[in-house]
């Protein structure tokens, strides 16, 4: 069953998508793991960043993390404030 | 041991009197202050401004997970920190940081502390605006 997801994304990720936030359908898999899988397949300049990072509920989680339908994850590429 | 906090991020100039009226307590004889500028110039290349991007809410989470450690490490009187977003110039205020101590060595530590930790956790990202292009710092290896 795939899993259709809210993807938020910001600096390098929002341009990568073309888009700040998406709907985005994972057909397989159901974790943070997966979906990071499935991002660098689909898009491929996530594979040349330094590290790609996600949050749901404005937690860092990690890949082994459990996604529902309907979920929403923000895509954090490297950060770089200060 | 009560520690007074403030931390925002904010789109318009920081005011470092602000950060240092903040930092004031009368049991702390020492205020660290971390200010970071716009730089003019990366790897020999002129910068025309920059772009910072947050992810509000998380950040503000992040720093305040900072904040609680500096806490729970250091012992601080007063934790203030602003970080700004938007478009910023040449020698602008991007991010303050003040944290006070009774004694210096851990206002200093705690500050430190909370610069690097914040460069790597904190969800904010710069942008480098050239005459030519524009890089999203720290992306690529």
């Amino acid at each position: 069953m795939a899993l259709t997801l809210q993807l938020q994304a910001f600096g390098i990720a929002k341009d990568i998508l073309a888009n700040r936030k998406m709907s985005y359908t994972l057909h397989h898999g159901t974790t943070i793991g997966d979906l990071k899988a499935s991002l660098m397949e689909a898009y491929p300049q996530f594979e040349g960043l330094q590290s790609l990072s996600f949050a749901v509920d404005e937690t860092y989680q990690q890949d082994d993390f459990s996604l529902t339908d309907g979920a929403e994850v923000v895509i954090i590429p490297p950060v770089s404030g200060g | 041991m009560e520690c007074q906090i403030e931390i925002k991020i904010v789109e318009t100039p920081i005011d470092i009197h602000a950060i240092d009226a903040f930092t004031r307590h009368p049991n702390c004889g020492g205020v660290s202050l971390f200010i970071g500028n716009v730089r003019n110039v990366t790897a020999g290349k002129p910068v025309q401004h920059l772009e910072f991007e947050a992810y509000t809410s998380m950040a503000v989470k992040e720093l305040q997970k900072i904040a609680d450690f500096i806490v729970m490490a250091w012992s601080p009187k007063r934790i203030i920190i602003h970080h700004r977003i938007g478009i910023l110039d040449i020698g602008e205020t991007a991010v303050a940081i003040g944290v006070a101590c009774p004694h210096r060595k851990n206002a200093i530590a705690a500050c430190s502390y909370a610069i690097d930790t914040l460069k790597q956790t904190v969800p904010i990202w710069k942008k480098e605006v050239f005459d030519d292009g524009e890089v999203w710092v720290a992306a690529h290896p």
